[in-house]
């Protein structure tokens, strides 16, 4: 017998270790990079029964199964998932093969330790095998060749799809540089060569249907010559050898972070610094799978889709200039269309805010005017604002509002396109609606815009101001109009105890509760989901159940999470309006598809922006509600 | 001095020539679109902050041309960034941007 090691299997040994210590050293700092209080959160996550069960459940499904990638293109799904798990499997059957076959156990390996013959073992058992034709060989060998086959078919499907994109339907693929293509060419390789190998000796160690007869008698003419057959083995391992050597700095350290990834988002984490700790995590474990790129509005211009979710991680990771990775920051709609399709939920927006909060402004914003401002109904100081009169005026304006449960608040926006706040105004007229409109004489901004710039403790100022406003108001229900500001609402103000809604869910509430007197007509509309309202907040039944007790409602080309920023967004700080111009042609076309009458949106921001461009009428879901009550 | 009933204001004349406009250059070719404003002023009657303060955006660029550092920056610091000014503005500039700018160029040690 052979002895149980020979010099080829030296290169994938070497490079093992290497990978190993690698990812455990990067697991350690990522989870020391954690701030202490996300630290203690995770390390208690990973005792708990509980959250180790879920763990446990989505590894298989993310890491192996890929079930979020088979939901949104099924080829795409399969052939992550032949890869992913034919090969986890390949390990795991190897192992149990050399397990199991345990004449090979028993020897001694020379100069290595156990543990390190333990790693080389399974992947290159066939070398240090004896053919065996038992019931229990056979079943291995079945398995083993169907899960070659299963990688095989992956592969192929990788080919294609990077030959002709449009065959597996997707428009761009990421574009790589030659690293990343060396990396892939020998992960491509690994599987034919391990196939050869095992073919060329395949009388002795015996072998599967595939090695044996496809690969031996017909590939090798039945010959076995022992150079020929060593150059494989070492082509084997070298392969092996450059592709694990290579793995941490190419998009496959994707496979080891994705782990790590899912055990820090099950414990409840989130990004709170760019660079460190759970966002490294998410930049790592991103495979560049360009599923983003698509679907992104901004790549609707030409040269702008180089600022899309995969290539802003990737030059994070590259650790390119800051200027380069602040620049992209500051370009991107903050849409949140690039999330909904991520295979691996990574939240690259939460980077890009935890970016945009480091900018250095050297003057700092001062909202000091807005303590001495009683409630909005102040006017000018030229006006004489501060003079003690007014100050008493809206004082007793303040009193007047604690006494109804409803307030309403338009937000900055929605003072740019009156015919909303009108229209709310009739339907709360109509509905009868104890209500308080609190800035009917203008507003101060919701903060959201501000935080966007990353002046996150300037609009502290703006959201104190108006939490104060709201709670003195003693309203138990607030409707907003802006989604915008709903979203800031929810997220960031504490209103304990008031119920924060937005027009579409109220106006819903009141058709549902037969408060209105709808006169349907007979137009077709079709419903733009604004970012804030859809994505971030699933608000995408309430308007069209609005529409549809009005009049007949089309579908969009990509509607609901699918649906494309209007392009009017205050999420991008740095573009310009022609770029925009072009996104909201793109967004209008989409919602043109099935040629509406009218589109209808749920935003201030999207209205003013499609009005501009849109060959048909665009109107606010309170003004076509108002149109046609009485 | 006899008190006619009137006086002569203080002259709000500005010399360009002692005008450094070095950061100002700065501005312009960071956002190049600063040069298309026309001064029509639809910034300024949109403003939000503009209701509460004496916040206008088409002042700021005219102030910045004219060296008038200090009032510009003043009013900078009261702007809520809510891309109002932007939305409507009747030549397309990113004022939103224009404005966020000047807080990274201007300070207030240099003005
Ligand atoms: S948030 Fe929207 S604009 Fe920004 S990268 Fe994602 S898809 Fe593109
Ligand atoms: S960010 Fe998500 S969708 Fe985009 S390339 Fe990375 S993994 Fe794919
Ligand atoms: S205006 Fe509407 S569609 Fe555009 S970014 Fe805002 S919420 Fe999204
Ligand atoms: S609206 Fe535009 S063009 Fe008019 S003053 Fe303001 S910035 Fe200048
Ligand atoms: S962004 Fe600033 S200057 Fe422009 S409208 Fe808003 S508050 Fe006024």
């Amino acid at each position: 017998m052979r002895p149980l090691f020979d010099p080829f299997v030296l290169p994938f040994v070497i490079s093992m270790t290497f990978v190993l210590l690698y990812c455990i050293i990067g697991m350690i700092r990522i989870v020391f990079q954690l701030p202490k209080e996300d630290r203690r959160k995770f390390l208690r996550s990973l005792i708990y029964p509980k959250s180790a069960l879920k763990n446990f459940r989505d590894l298989v499904n993310d890491c192996l199964l890929h079930t979020k990638i088979w939901k949104r293109k099924p080829l795409l799904g399969y052939m992550h998932m032949s890869i992913a798990l034919g090969w986890f499997m390949i390990i795991i059957v190897g192992h149990f093969e050399s397990i199991a076959f345990s004449p090979l156990r028993g020897l001694e390996v020379p100069f290595m330790p156990k543990l390190m013959s333990n790693l080389y073992l399974p992947i290159f058992f066939r070398y240090f095998a004896i053919e065996d034709l038992s019931l229990k060989a056979q079943i291995f060998s079945f398995l083993m060749d169907f899960f070659l086959l299963m990688i095989i078919s992956g592969i192929f499907i990788a080919v294609v799809k990077k030959k002709k994109p449009r065959k597996v339907g997707l428009k761009r693929v990421t574009k790589f540089g030659i690293k990343e293509d060396l990396v892939r060419l020998s992960l491509w390789t690994i599987f034919p060569l391990r196939f050869l190998a095992e073919s060329s000796m395949a009388n002795i160690a015996g072998g599967s249907f595939f090695t044996k007869y496809l690969g031996f008698e017909l590939l090798f003419g039945g010959n076995y010559n022992e150079t020929l057959s060593m150059i494989f083995w070492w082509l084997y391992s070298i392969d092996l050898a450059i592709f694990m050597t290579l793995l941490p700095f190419s998009r496959y350290m994707h496979i080891p972070a994705e782990a790590l990834l899912i055990l820090l988002r099950n414990a409840g984490l989130k990004t709170t610094e760019p660079r460190k700790g759970y966002a490294l995590a998410e930049i790592y474990s991103c495979p560049s799978c360009g599923m983003c790129i698509d679907v992104c509005p901004m790549s609707e211009v030409k040269d702008n889709y180089k600022n899309t979710a995969v290539y802003f991680i990737r030059n994070i990771r590259k650790g390119k200039r800051r200027r380069d990775v602040k620049a992209m920051t500051e370009k991107c709609l903050m849409c949140g269309k690039c999330i909904e399709v991520c295979p691996l939920g990574i939240e690259s927006l939460d980077i890009k805010i935890a970016q945009r909060n480091k900018t250095y402004y050297k003057i700092k914003s001062d909202f000091e005017y807005l303590k001495s401002q009683q409630d909005y109904k102040t006017t000018r100081p030229q006006d004489k604002a501060h003079s003690p009169e007014t100050q008493q005026l809206s004082n007793s304006a303040t009193q007047q509002l604690s006494n109804s449960a409803t307030l309403y608040f338009a937000g900055c926006m929605s003072h740019l396109t009156p015919t909303i706040t009108r229209s709310m105004k009739k339907i709360f007229e109509i509905a009868k609606e104890n209500y308080e409109f609190l800035d009917a004489e203008g507003s101060i901004c919701c903060g959201r815009p501000m935080m966007l710039t990353g002046k996150v403790n300037e609009a502290k100022a703006l959201i104190d101001k108006n939490t104060e406003l709201i709670k003195n108001s003693g309203a138990k229900r607030l409707i907003l109009s802006c989604p915008i500001c709903y979203k800031v609402f929810k997220e960031e103000y504490n209103l304990e105890g008031i119920e924060i809604l937005h027009h579409t869910q109220y106006i819903n509430e009141l058709i549902e509760n037969d408060k209105l007197e709808i006169d349907r007509d007979d137009k077709r509309y079709v419903y733009h989901d604004p970012c804030e309202l859809g994505r971030a907040f699933d608000i995408y039944d309430e308007p069209r159940n609005i529409i549809d007790n009005i009049g007949l409602l089309t579908p969009g080309k990509s509607d609901k999470d699918m649906a494309v920023c209007c392009g009017g967004s205050i999420g991008s700080l740095t573009m310009t309006l022609e770029e925009r111009d072009e996104i909201t042609k793109n967004s209008i076309k989409d919602l043109m598809h099935n040629n509406p009458d009218e589109i209808v949106t749920a935003c201030p921001l999207c209205l003013k922006t499609f009005a501009r461009l849109a060959p048909v009428k665009v109107r606010d879901i309170a003004e076509i509600v108002a149109n046609t009550i009485n | 001095m006899i008190d006619f009933g009137f006086s002569i204001s203080k002259s709000s004349h500005i010399k360009m020539d002692d005008v450094d406009l070095k950061l100002f250059n700065k501005l312009e070719a960071l956002n190049p679109d600063i040069k298309t404003c026309m001064a029509c002023g639809l910034c300024t009657a949109t403003c939000t902050a503009g209701k509460f303060t004496d916040v206008s955006f088409r002042q700021i660029i005219l102030m910045l041309q004219r060296g008038k550092e200090k009032e510009a920056v003043e009013k900078v610091k009261k702007c809520m960034m809510c891309g109002k000014c932007m939305l409507v503005c009747s030549r397309g500039i990113n004022t939103r941007n224009i404005l966020l700018s000047i807080t990274r160029i201007y300070n207030e040690q240099n003005i």
